[in-house]
């Protein structure tokens, strides 16, 4: 293998990585405060990336659709939390998944009146789309794009997280929620906003990935699937385990294609396995940090 | 005979010693009660010694057998049995099921995958044993859940009692009760030994209780023995009364 | 109670005479609707009775399925050998499977099911030259059982539908001994508080894989009849919405009653006939229900009868 073809397998993998990232960032971000598993959060990331196609075509802009969507997503995701989630904290797991099971149910129907059952795609903005040159290796804009977004994306929730008052708050919570009621937290309005924030998320990489895949529906399902693997492989409730969870499947999808074809996916749920059986806790332990 | 010996026991939680350097032998059929402040370290000796928790160093012997390091079922197996500080049961099953699980893992039988639990045997006999002893004949159809906070701690007993032990560790059985209540366990735990033949060592906080029925106390303080005597001898340890004082 | 058993025999005579008034759609629904109450049930064993939240169960159903139709159409077309094939291997999946599995608890245990179940579901759905890849295995032959003095020919669906119920029948009349015996009464012990049970002398590990493997066991064979009962099956039966299922179906009846699970089976599958029979739309509509369900009848729906005719209490629901 050449250098040029290893760095654009890379870069290949660094982009989904990145999608995959804000994407489970949100999902161990609400586990992490609310200790509920969201089956929907694949469904809002679905949501985000048929706005986009909506919102391109009827705006004919990519960056109307960057700065709404995930906006969208973010109030759907209030509204799911203050109607739905609300009543179901204190009751068993089971109960919760069933839930989320029946949202993710209804979004795919709603997704269905609206969109059918076609494929769709959304077109990058102009000024990304070609190629640009890194290293030697021409490489779609877009992409170059998609990396950036992520870390930009990475470095904001980090900031948040450790320097605001608010991110403060989030993380005292989610690694002990006694304390954070005793810190005098108000605590229904602090998971909605944290749902809201996860649901925003789930949104912006529904957005990113758009226009690199063909949107459809059940993006939901497998969407979900790969998500929980990346969390639990960083460490249920995790943000930095969630980078880490998205750079192993980024590149394991995408080196995966070239040497393990067709089983790459496979390779991913053994190695979710194999961390929970050694260290059931994830990479990087539980905290929000 | 010594039914348990314990030889240079730690337990380290980080930079915390819960169990510090602990040598203690007890005999068969004596009534030894372990009393200290809270924190110094009861519950994790009884944790140690029934495997919930491995020791950091140091062994125990149980009826002359190595026990360190062995799991709780294998521990109990042995017939070494414990009652928890806070009610630890089957909340949902009824009393007799409580108890009756318990006769079925003694008895070896709870692997019968095709002997239904409602055709009475052996088993059942010995339950009701076990249900006449702690007095509870007459609520054995209640859900465990369901009773006084006094009859679950009867049930905690029941359950320990089923597995027939020989040494039985009572995590302050007393706990939570109100006078009466706390009078009815004591007569009860008083009569135990002789009609159990079992050893029992007992970790309490009312001491009205453990000097009206121990033959033997340990004064615990931050993971170390500090006293060991007869009931006489350790009222009048003048360090037990620092330990007390100093709290 | 005389009462009680009057409306079960009548039920029982009612699924037995159902292929004789009922249209071959309604058979077929019936049919498939009694491997899912199969399925639902030995999923319950491990949920409702051990404590273990299973997200994976999909793997055993679908292994069952694939090996009897593979042995069906490629190496021997007889259905006791396919079967008991099919079974095997599905047994021994859940030996492997459980045997990791059991080593946790709680949420990570559900988490590492998903995981073994999708693993399954890769190999399933990517190794297309051995299971037909996304089209799945397809005319899976259903041929005539032999006995020694006679043949019974299984290809109507009134046939299929009789040798579906007597399978399902015999396995819950199994299931139900063993819920209701010594060892069921140890697994109920340990879905109350696996910690405790273990200073009694349990050695909590080797009944939930011993759970685990029989819950495996009937759910391979509840694939096992679905493979020739559909004709042809896909890899979406691995995929882990199919191990969603019985969750849910059990959560819907109740998952400390035995039969409970049954009546979610058969609640799942009418609402998403009918609802589909009416409408392209039936997830929304599954969805409402499911929902509205959490939020307002959690216990289960016999649960939640049950309760109010006896008054008794069942506890809350494993979690």
């Amino acid at each position: 293998m050449t250098p040029s073809t290893f760095l654009s397998f890379f870069l290949n993998g660094l982009t989904s990585a990145m999608t995959f990232f804000i994407i489970a960032s949100g999902l161990t971000l609400i586990y992490g405060v609310l200790r509920i598993l969201n089956l929907a959060h694949g469904s809002l990331f679905m949501l985000g990336a048929f706005f986009t196609y909506q919102l391109t075509q009827w705006l004919g802009n990519f960056w109307y659709a960057l700065l709404f969507a995930p906006l969208i997503c973010g109030v759907a995701g209030i509204l799911m939390e203050r109607i739905f989630l609300r009543p179901v904290y204190g009751v068993p797991i089971p109960f919760q998944l069933l839930l989320t099971f029946g949202l993710m149910l209804l979004i795919a129907d709603i997704v269905r009146i609206f969109w059918g059952v076609a494929f769709r795609t959304a077109t990058e903005p102009k000024v990304l789309s070609g190629t640009m040159n890194i290293f030697g290796v021409s490489y779609p804009r877009y992409n170059f794009f998609v990396i950036v977004m992520g870390v930009i994306v990475g470095i904001f929730i980090w900031l948040f997280l450790t320097k605001t008052r608010f991110g403060k708050m989030i993380r005292a919570s989610s690694s002990d929620r006694e304390v954070a009621s005793g810190m005098g937290i108000n605590v229904p309005w602090l998971y909605t906003s944290v749902f809201g924030i996860g649901a925003y998320l789930a949104g912006l990489s529904g957005v990113l990935a758009a226009p690199l895949r063909s949107i459809m529906l059940e993006m939901d399902v497998h969407t979900i699937v790969e998500a929980f693997a990346i969390v639990v492989i960083g460490g249920l409730g995790s943000i930095p385990g969630a980078l880490i969870g998205s750079l192993l499947l980024g590149q394991l999808n995408s080196f995966g294609t070239l040497y393990i074809p067709r089983f790459e996916m496979a390779f991913m749920y053994v190695f979710m396995a194999i961390i929970l059986l050694i260290r059931p806790k994830g990479l990087l332990g539980e905290e929000v940090s | 005979m010594n039914i348990l010996e314990i030889r240079g026991l730690w337990k380290n939680f980080g930079k915390l010693s819960a169990v510090a350097g602990v040598d203690l032998d007890f005999r068969e059929g004596e009534f030894t009660s372990i009393i200290g402040p809270n924190g110094a370290g009861k519950t994790t000796l009884f944790n140690l010694i029934t495997g919930k928790l491995s020791p950091t160093s140091g062994t125990i012997m149980f009826n002359g057998k190595d026990i360190t390091g062995l799991t709780p079922f294998q521990i109990s197996r042995l017939r070494l049995s414990r009652i928890f500080q806070i009610t630890n049961l089957f909340p949902d099953l009824t009393v007799y099921e409580n108890i009756k699980v318990a006769i079925l893992a003694k008895r070896k039988e709870s692997l019968r995958m095709f002997t239904l639990t409602q055709n009475r045997s052996e088993a059942d006999l010995e339950t009701e044993k076990i249900l006449e002893v702690i007095g509870l004949l007459d609520k054995k159809d209640s859900i465990c859940g369901s009773l006084s906070h006094g009859d679950q701690r009867l049930v905690e007993i029941g359950v320990a009692l089923a597995t027939d032990p020989v040494l039985l560790l009572l995590d302050e059985p007393t706990g939570g009760m109100g006078p009466e209540e706390t009078d009815r366990m004591v007569q009860f735990i008083r009569t135990l030994p002789e009609r159990q033949k079992v050893t029992i060592l007992l970790v309490e906080h009312d001491m009205s209780v453990v000097f009206s029925v121990s033959e033997r106390i340990v004064v615990m303080h931050q993971g170390a023995i500090i006293a060991d005597g007869r009931p006489e001898d350790i009222r009048r340890n003048e360090k037990v009364r620092e330990a007390y004082l100093g709290e | 109670m005389l009462n009680r058993y009057l409306w079960f025999t009548g039920l029982i005579i009612l699924i037995i005479l159902a292929p004789l008034f009922l249209s071959n759609f309604l058979v077929v629904f019936l049919t498939e609707m009694l491997i899912m109450i199969l399925f639902a049930i030995s999923f319950n064993l491990l949920f409702g009775y051990t404590g273990l939240l299973s997200f994976g169960h999909a793997a055993f159903f679908s292994i069952g399925s694939y090996v009897t139709g593979l042995i069906l159409l490629h190496i021997y077309p007889s259905i006791p050998l396919a079967f008991l094939i099919g079974v095997i291997a599905a047994t021994l999946a859940a030996c492997i499977i459980g045997y990791f599995c059991v080593r946790l608890d709680e949420i990570y245990f559900a988490m590492l099911t998903l995981a073994f179940g999708m693993m399954v579901h890769t190999i399933v759905w990517k190794w297309d030259r051995l299971t037909g890849g996304a089209d799945g295995l397809v005319n899976i032959p259903r041929p005539p059982l032999n006995f020694l003095l006679f043949q019974v020919d299984l290809s109507s669906i009134a046939s299929y539908y009789y040798f579906t119920l007597i399978l399902v029948a015999i396995s819950l009349y199994i299931l139900w001994v063993i819920v209701n015996s010594h060892f069921g009464l140890a697994l109920k012990a340990i879905r109350e508080n696996s910690d405790r049970i273990q200073f009694v002398g349990i050695n909590v590990r080797r009944y939930r894989l011993i759970s685990f493997v029989i819950s495996g066991f009937f759910c391979g064979l509840a694939g096992a009849i679905f493979g020739p009962f559909l004709k042809s099956i896909t890899p979406s039966i691995a995929f882990w919405t199919k191990s969603a299922e019985p969750v849910f179906m059990s959560l819907l009846g109740g998952t400390k009653i035995f039969l409970a699970p049954a009546v979610g089976s058969v609640i799942f599958m009418y609402l998403k006939e009918i609802i589909s029979g009416y409408t392209e739309l039936w997830m929304i509509y599954l969805g409402a229900i499911l929902i509205g369900f959490v939020l307002f009848l959690p216990g289960g729906i016999v649960g939640f009868l049950y309760e109010k005719l006896k008054g008794r209490r069942l506890g809350g629901i494993v979690g």
